[in-house]
């Protein structure tokens, strides 16, 4: 306590005018817990910036890695098999031990003493499939396997601690492996389409679906203790902000946090409501931080719910609109001067044109990963991707516009005098001036749908509902982020178009 | 029209001639000119006549350098044309092309002011409405039409007037009268035919039909394979067809 004044005296010394960036990853769990950590160092008078629901571990650990972001909730399972790429140990202190040494020896981070409490990997089936097949272990999965159809989220398909390695310690398998989302993986348990699923230990929902959670009777899943994953940035600027969220270590058992998981997952409360209510059951701050009353989620029409939530929905279109217009205005700025000099260049013009047709095939949430350690995570990174993304169509429509521009005219004008500089400004940019607005339109709208994706490195727009609402199975916040995504696209198609009209030449 | 030859009169008789002398061409592998040699005098219609790949239109595009030839000379007016600019020996050479070649996104007015424009004079409207007249378009009417608004044939008498716009003394034609029906090409041949008489005009003419160069030109070349096979007076080819290759075509000509 004593050394937590001393430091938060230091602190107090020096301020730090910039915001601490706290981070999660998309999904409830990880959403409560970056609030919890947000709210407590609001409390402690720490400003702070929040990007909750980045991509997935890849993405939010090079956030933390590049300085782009200061802290985000990790589990230490996650670290040492997933990041440091180990084999899984079943002791949790060594499994701490271990991913405290190595990070910070690596990327000088540091792990913060764990919440207390362990979210693992928890196989669930359905009641009835327990007990028609005696499932109580996954030993006896093993036995009854053959006969069940799993629906496991990619993640967990592919990761050595995952399905090979289960299968591998206990010899499960299954009769078909389906790839599920997270977001729909309960639903699908629920309804009979799969038999057994891939859940986390403090999830919500498996209460709520009345599922029995397979004992890992060999010890094979390593143990997955949550704490902050903190950059070294934070350690040696900012020791208030570390003393704060040390005042969360060992305060939330396995209960604890599948009742406020259950809050956000089942009762859909907000997240904000959650923490702050957490926060002042630990006693960790006075005054409930939310003044809205608590109580179940409003079940108003979704009219109504768009309603509510109108400030914070035009907010993410503006951020939304921004990104778009950002990236566009620059990628004409590059696409039409370069299509123009491709046209003189004729050689070579077609490969040029063809590159960057590849960086098309890139996927969105890959090239969005590699933006990060160049330009850390936010608005910047998202608007070079989208920027990426967009000089394809542009490119490729004012080449090929000018390119294929009214050759009897031009040879004519190049008979009579034209230089090749006013044939390009005079008969090849005009008539080729609708076709470059079509690829204008083209990517116009592209780049609203893929900005979507942006909330994955901490852009904001209207991607936020989006992935929040996948992350938390709740449609009606998918849709207050994709109906208004949706219309912004209709609306940058009609502006583009009514410019492609203007632009037409001759009547 | 009047104001036209008025002006002409004030500028004096033109004086150019065009000259190759033994001028090679060649792409690739294949000779597209044999050390062809040709002179046309001031004031003077010579029409090229030739299958396709004969080399008609590549010696006709050495007289405005869209072509450069490999070996031998050209020369305007007794300059080398290798020695000027070849975007200002092009704007004081007019140019009709086969297909009109008008720029589809200017007005009619706008296309035929483009060479006095080019050359930065200052009354490249005038010139236009002059030039329209000259062809036989009222500039009221037609002048602010789009190219597509146009047939066939009045399309084709624009790109006439846009090749006269500036007054230049020597016109280039490429087959311009080859894609227009025959009472079209008609009306056309007659309006040129008047129009170079009319303004002294020294003209190349590149055509595939021999009753066409006998009507408008005063010596017709036959070319065949880059070279000459003759050049001669309408009257002398028919009766002095210098090869079997010259006497044939004009069989086939009479056939037809």
């Amino acid at each position: 306590m004593s050394l937590a004044a001393l430091l938060l005296l230091l602190a107090l010394q020096a301020p730090d005018p910039r915001p601490v960036v706290v981070a999660s990853k998309p999904f409830g769990e990880s959403y409560i817990l970056a609030e919890m950590f947000a709210q407590l160092l609001e409390a402690r008078g720490i400003e702070v910036d929040r990007r909750p629901g980045l991509g997935a571990t890849e993405i939010a650990f090079r956030a933390i890695r590049t300085g782009s972001a200061d802290v985000y909730p990790e589990y230490t399972g996650t670290g040492l098999l997933a990041i440091l790429g180990e084999q899984p140990v079943s002791d949790p202190r060594k499994v701490f031990d271990r991913v405290s040494r190595e990070f910070q020896r690596r990327w000088n981070a540091r792990w913060l003493p764990p919440l207390g409490f362990e979210n693992t990997y928890a196989i669930a089936v359905r009641r009835e499939t327990a007990e028609r097949y005696g499932l109580a272990t996954l030993s006896d999965l093993a036995r009854a396997g053959r006969s069940l159809r799993a629906g496991l989220t990619p993640d967990f398909i592919g990761r050595a601690d995952g399905l090979p390695g289960l299968a591998r310690a206990y010899g499960v398998r299954f009769a078909e492996v389906r790839a599920l989302l997270p977001a729909v993986k309960y639903q699908a348990l629920a309804a009979g389409e799969v038999d057994v699923i891939d859940g986390y230990s403090t999830d919500g929902l498996i209460a709520r679906y009345d599922l029995v959670v397979l004992r890992d009777d060999r010890r094979f899943f390593p143990p997955y203790q949550a704490a902050a994953l903190v950059g070294g940035g934070l350690v040696e600027r900012r020791p208030a902000a570390i003393a704060a969220l040390v005042e969360l270590s060992d305060r939330l058992d396995e209960a604890a946090m599948r009742r406020l998981n259950r809050r956000l997952e089942v009762d859909r409360e907000p997240v904000r409501r959650i923490a702050s209510d957490a926060l002042a059951e630990l006693g960790l701050t006075t005054a409930p931080a939310g003044t809205t009353p608590a109580g179940p989620r409003d079940e108003s029409s979704f009219l109504g719910y768009l309603w509510e939530r109108r400030g914070e929905l035009l907010r993410l279109t503006r951020r939304h609109l921004l990104l778009v217009v950002i990236s566009l205005a620059a990628a004409i700025a590059a696409a039409v001067p370069l299509g123009l000099a491709l046209e003189r260049l004729s050689r070579g013009a077609e490969l040029a044109v063809r590159a960057a047709g590849l960086l098309q095939t890139l996927p969105g949430i890959a090239l969005l990963a590699f933006m990060i350690p160049l330009l850390g995570i936010g608005l910047l990174p998202a608007a070079v991707a989208l920027f990426l993304y967009s000089l394809y169509p542009i490119l490729r429509n004012t080449y090929t516009g000018v390119r294929d521009a009214a050759p009897d005219a031009i040879a004519a004008g190049s008979a009579l005098g034209m230089t090749p500089v006013q044939i390009l400004r005079h008969i090849r940019l005009p008539l080729a001036a609708p076709v470059i607005m079509a690829g204008i339109r083209t990517a116009g709208v592209i780049n609203v749908g893929t900005a979507t994706l942006a909330a994955f490195i901490g852009a904001g727009g209207l991607g936020d509902p989006i992935a929040a609402g996948l992350a938390l199975s709740d449609t009606r916040m998918i849709l207050s982020g994709a109906i208004p995504a949706a219309l912004l696209a209709l609306g940058v198609d009609g502006v583009l178009g009514v410019v492609e009209r203007v632009v037409r030449p001759g009547g | 029209m009047r104001r036209h030859r008025a002006a002409g009169a004030r500028r004096g008789p033109p004086v150019s001639t065009l000259q190759a002398e033994r001028v090679t061409k060649r792409f690739g592998t294949v000779v597209a000119l044999d050390r062809l040699s040709l002179e046309v005098q001031s004031g003077e219609c010579v029409a090229l006549i030739g299958e396709s790949g004969s080399g008609k239109t590549t010696l006709l595009r050495c007289f405005n350098r869209l072509t450069d030839p490999d070996e031998g000379r050209v020369l305007v007016d007794g300059v080398d044309v290798g020695t000027v600019d070849p975007f200002e020996l092009r704007r004081r050479s007019g140019y009709v092309p086969q297909d009109g070649g008008l720029l589809p996104h200017w007005r009619v007015a706008r296309n035929v002011a483009l060479v006095p424009w080019l050359r930065g004079e200052g009354e490249a409207d005038a010139a236009a409405k002059r030039a329209l007249h000259l062809v036989g378009l009222e500039p009221e009417s037609f002048g602010p039409r789009w190219p597509r608004e146009l047939s066939g044939g009045q399309r084709q008498r624009v790109a006439v007037a846009r090749a006269l716009a500036a007054r230049p003394a020597v016109v280039l034609l490429d087959e311009p009268f080859g894609a227009l029906d025959a009472i079209t090409r008609a009306d056309l041949q007659t309006t040129f035919l008047a129009l170079r008489r009319e303004l002294d005009l020294t003209a190349v003419l590149v055509t595939h039909d021999l009753a066409e160069a006998f009507l408008l030109a005063d010596r017709v070349g036959v070319l065949r394979s880059g070279r000459l096979e003759q050049i001669a007076t309408p009257a002398e080819l028919r009766t002095e067809p210098a090869t079997p290759y010259v006497r044939e075509l004009l069989q086939r000509a009479r056939a037809i």
